[in-house]
C-alpha cells in the first residue's frame, strides 16, 4: 500500500450529504475483477449522460457538465469534501479503488458510513472527520475561492490552508499504517501462536464449530 | 462480573488479543464468500503466496451477478460474458485454493444470506463476516455478522481473523402487537425512517421486545438484515427457542447430544437484564401502518397513507435540498400522496426479502388475482434454489404465474440489478429490496420500498396501494 504522510491538492465540493457507494461506483463495474481501472467510473451515473458499462469506451460517452468533476479546475482535484455520512451502503471496496484511482487522496465530511470507513485505510486513502461548523466552513472558502487548495499533513494530523490550519485526529494504529504503508495481514501472522492457541481452545469449547 | 449485554458477550468470547496500536484481534468462525468482492482478496493471496488459515470456516456461492432465467445452462449460460467470467473466477479461485464451493447449478445456490442460515452453517455463538454490506442478517441467530470490504476478506482468510475496533452498545426495542398485514419489513423501515440512516453509525445493535419475540426467524432475518441500512454494520437479536426449532435438522447444524450441548451454551446468548446500553430506542409498534419509502434513502419512508413531505415546511436548508433533490428523481412533488402512484415494474425478492415465508404470504394474497395490465413486468425471485423448490411443492409458483408474476431462479436479482432484471430510466418500482439510492436498480430507476405483502398489493393494483385495502 502507498504511505500517505502529507498531501497538497485542489479540494472537490461535493455539498451534499449520504453520498452511497452505489453513487460512487455503481453496480455494473463491480464485475472486474482487479483492484485498478475504476477511476473513469468514479461517480459515473453523474458524470455522463449516457449509461455505460464495463465494455463501454468512455471515450464515447458524453460527459455531463453539471457534474463537479467535469468542471474545471476541480477535474484537477485530489480531496473530496462532502457532507454527513458519505460511503454509506454496500461494503464494495470497489469504491475506494475508484477515488484512489481516480486520484483522490483525502475526504473530508463531517461523518461516514462504518464499512467505508475502514475500506480507505486499507486502501491509503485518508477519510478524516471534522466538525460540521468546519466543513461548512471549507464550503463557503470553496466558493469564495474557485480552486482553493488544501495541504493535508497526516505526520501533524493538520489541515493547513494559505491563512489557517486546522487540527484533526486519527486513530493512532491506523495512522501508523497510513504513515508506513504496512502490511496488515503480514503483522497479524507476527501473532499466529496467539490465533493457534485461542483457536484450540475454542475448537475444545464448541468442537461443533470446526468440521 | 459486570453484567453484559449480547454484543459484549460475542465480542469477548473471539478476542484473540489487543494489539499495540489499540485495535482487536477478533476470531472469524464462519466467512461467506461470493463472486463480486472476493476476486481480489484471492489474487492478493496469490501474489504472496499465502494460504487460507482454516479452510472449513470458509463456504462460498455466485449469486449477485447470476442471472434468474435460463439457469438449466449452468455457467455458459450467463450471457453477460464479463459476469460468465467472474461467476467462473470463483469456481478457479475455489478450486485452487481447496474452498468448498455450492455451485451454480446445485439447488442449494442462492443468496448468501439466504443460504448460509438455510444450511446451518449459521450457528449461534458464531462470528460470520462476508464481503456484503447485509451479513448483518445471520445477527437473527445471536451471531455476531458483519460486512467487510476485500481487504478484510484477505485478511480473514490469510489468518482467521479481523483487525477490528469494538463498537457501541444500541439497543432498539419494539414493543405491541403488530396490526394484521404489519410485517417486520414495516417494523425495520419504521425504525429508520425515525433514526435515520446513520443512527446507528458505530454502534451494533441488539433487537428486543415483545414484538422482536413474537416474529419468526425469517422475520428477524428481515430485521438484522437492514441494520446497515440504519448505520450499524452489525445487528443481533437474542437467542431463544424460536432459534432452537430452526436449527433442528438443518445439514450443517449439530445433531444429537452434541446439538444438547451447544443449546445449553446457546441459552446464555442473551444480554443480562441489567445491562447498560450506549444508546437505546424504544418503538411501540402496536398502531404502526405499511411502510413505504419515496425518496432516494432509506431513511426518506413513511405510511402508506401519509404524503411526501411538504418542502415549505423544512427549515434547514441542507435537508431541504436533500428533499428536493430526491423528489426530483423521484418524478415527485411535495406534499404529494403516496396511495395511487402508479408504478411500471414490482420486485419481490433479495437478502431482506426472499424467504418461503415471504412467498407464502405473497400467495395468499395473489391468488386468483391479477397482476395489473398497467405493471410491465412483476418478478418473484426466490432466494435459494432451496426455498424455489419448497415454494413449488407448496404450489406457489402455480398461483404466481397464474397471477402473471414472473417465477425465476435464486439470486440477488433486481436488488442491485447487476445481471439483467433492472429498471429502466424513469421506472417506478415496487420493490422489497433494502435500498432505495439513485440509480440502485438501474440508471435513473425510481424504487419504493416496502414489505412483500405491500408489493404483491401494488402489482395486483397497479399502483401503490393499503394492503389493509386490498
Amino acid at each position: 500500500m502507498e504511505p500517505f504522510e502529507t498531501h497538497q491538492g485542489i479540494v472537490i465540493p461535493f455539498n451534499r450529504s449520504n453520498i452511497d457507494t452505489d453513487a460512487i461506483v455503481p453496480k455494473q463495474y463491480l464485475k472486474m475483477l482487479e483492484k485498478t481501472g475504476y477511476g473513469p467510473h468514479l461517480f459515473d451515473d453523474e458524470r455522463y449522460l449516457d449509461p455505460g458499462d464495463v465494455d463501454t469506451p468512455v471515450s464515447e460517452r458524453r460527459t455531463n457538465p453539471d457534474c463537479v468533476l467535469n468542471q474545471p479546475p476541480y477535474d484537477q482535484g485530489s480531496i473530496l469534501l462532502a457532507q454527513s455520512n458519505f460511503g454509506c451502503g454496500s461494503s464494495r471496496e470497489h469504491a475506494v479503488w475508484a477515488l484512489r484511482d481516480y486520484g483522490i487522496r483525502v475526504v473530508l465530511a463531517p461523518s461516514f458510513g462504518d464499512i467505508f470507513f475502514n475500506n480507505c485505510f486499507n486502501n491509503g486513502l485518508l477519510p478524516i472527520i471534522l466538525d460540521q461548523d468546519l466543513i461548512t466552513e471549507l464550503f463557503q472558502l470553496c466558493e469564495s475561492e474557485r480552486g482553493f487548495e488544501l495541504t493535508v499533513d497526516l505526520l501533524e494530523c493538520k489541515i493547513k490552508g494559505a491563512e489557517n490550519s486546522w487540527s484533526f485526529s486519527v486513530e493512532k494504529g491506523r495512522r501508523d499504517n497510513l504513515l508506513r504503508g504496512l502490511d496488515e495481514i503480514g503483522l497479524t501472522l507476527d501473532r499466529a501462536d496467539a490465533i493457534l492457541t485461542y483457536e484450540n481452545a475454542r475448537r475444545q469449547l464448541e468442537p461443533w464449530l470446526f468440521r | 462480573m459486570a453484567a453484559q449485554t449480547l454484543y459484549d458477550k460475542l465480542w469477548d468470547r473471539h478476542l484473540v488479543d489487543t494489539l499495540p496500536d489499540g485495535s482487536s484481534l477478533l476470531y472469524i468462525d464462519r466467512h461467506l464468500l461470493h463472486e463480486v468482492t472476493s476476486p481480489q482478496a484471492f489474487s492478493g493471496l496469490r501474489a504472496v503466496d499465502r494460504k487460507p488459515w482454516r479452510l472449513d470456516a470458509n463456504v462460498a456461492v455466485p449469486d449477485h451477478a447470476v442471472p434468474t432465467r435460463n439457469r438449466e445452462l449452468g455457467v455458459s449460460g450467463i450471457a453477460d460474458l464479463i459476469a460468465r467470467k467472474q461467476v467462473k473466477t470463483l469456481a478457479d479461485n475455489c478450486r485452487e485454493f481447496d474452498i468448498e464451493l455450492i455451485e451454480l447449478e446445485d439447488s442449494r445456490q442462492g443468496i448468501v444470506h439466504v443460504v448460509g442460515p438455510e444450511q446451518g452453517l449459521t450457528l449461534p455463538g458464531m462470528t460470520i463476516v462476508c464481503g456484503d454490506s447485509h451479513t448483518s442478517t445471520h445477527g437473527a441467530f445471536a451471531t455476531l455478522a458483519m460486512g467487510i470490504g476485500t481487504s478484510e476478506v484477505e485478511h480473514v482468510l490469510a489468518t482467521q481473523t479481523l483487525r477490528t475496533q469494538k463498537q457501541k452498545n444500541m439497543r432498539v426495542v419494539f414493543e405491541g402487537e403488530l396490526q394484521p398485514g404489519i410485517t417486520a419489513k414495516d417494523l425495520i423501515l419504521a425504525l429508520i425512517g425515525r433514526i435515520g440512516t446513520a443512527g446507528g453509525t458505530g454502534h451494533a445493535i441488539e433487537y428486543a421486545g415483545s414484538a422482536i419475540e413474537g416474529l419468526s426467524m425469517e422475520g428477524r432475518m428481515t430485521i438484522c438484515n437492514m441494520s446497515i441500512e440504519a448505520g450499524a454494520r452489525a445487528g443481533m437479536v437474542a437467542y431463544d427457542a424460536k432459534t432452537q426449532a430452526f436449527l433442528e435438522g438443518r445439514p450443517r447444524a449439530p445433531a444429537g447430544k452434541e446439538m444438547e450441548d451447544a443449546g445449553l451454551y446457546w441459552q446464555t446468548l442473551r444480554s443480562d437484564t441489567d445491562a447498560l446500553f450506549d444508546l437505546e430506542e424504544h418503538f411501540d409498534v402496536s398502531d404502526l401502518k405499511p411502510q413505504v419509502s419515496w425518496g432516494t434513502s432509506p431513511e426518506m419512508v413513511t405510511s402508506i397513507d401519509s404524503t411526501t413531505p411538504f418542502l415549505d415546511a423544512i427549515s434547514d436548508p441542507s435537508r431541504r435540498s436533500n428533499v428536493s433533490r430526491a423528489l426530483d428523481y423521484m418524478g415527485l412533488k411535495s406534499g404529494q400522496p403516496l396511495k395511487g402512484l402508479a408504478i411500471d415494474k414490482v420486485f419481490i425478492g433479495s437478502c431482506t426479502n426472499a424467504r418461503i415465508e415471504d412467498l407464502r404470504e405473497v400467495a395468499n394474497l395473489v391468488k386468483g388475482q391479477k397482476v395489473s395490465p398497467r405493471v410491465k413486468q412483476a418478478l418473484i425471485v426466490p432466494g435459494s434454489g432451496l426455498v424455489g423448490l419448497q415454494a413449488e411443492r407448496e404450489g406457489l409458483d402455480d398461483v404466481f404465474v397464474r397471477a402473471g408474476f414472473e417465477w425465476r431462479s435464486a439470486g440477488c436479482s433486481m436488488c442491485l440489478g447487476m445481471n439483467d432484471d433492472r429498471l429502466s430510466e424513469g421506472e417506478r418500482c415496487a420493490s422489497t429490496s433494502n435500498r432505495n439510492f439513485e440509480g440502485r436498480q438501474g440508471k435513473g430507476g425510481r424504487t419504493h420500498l416496502m414489505s412483500p405483502l405491500m408489493a404483491a398489493a401494488a402489482a395486483i393494483a397497479g399502483e401503490l396501494t393499503d394492503v389493509w385495502e386490498i
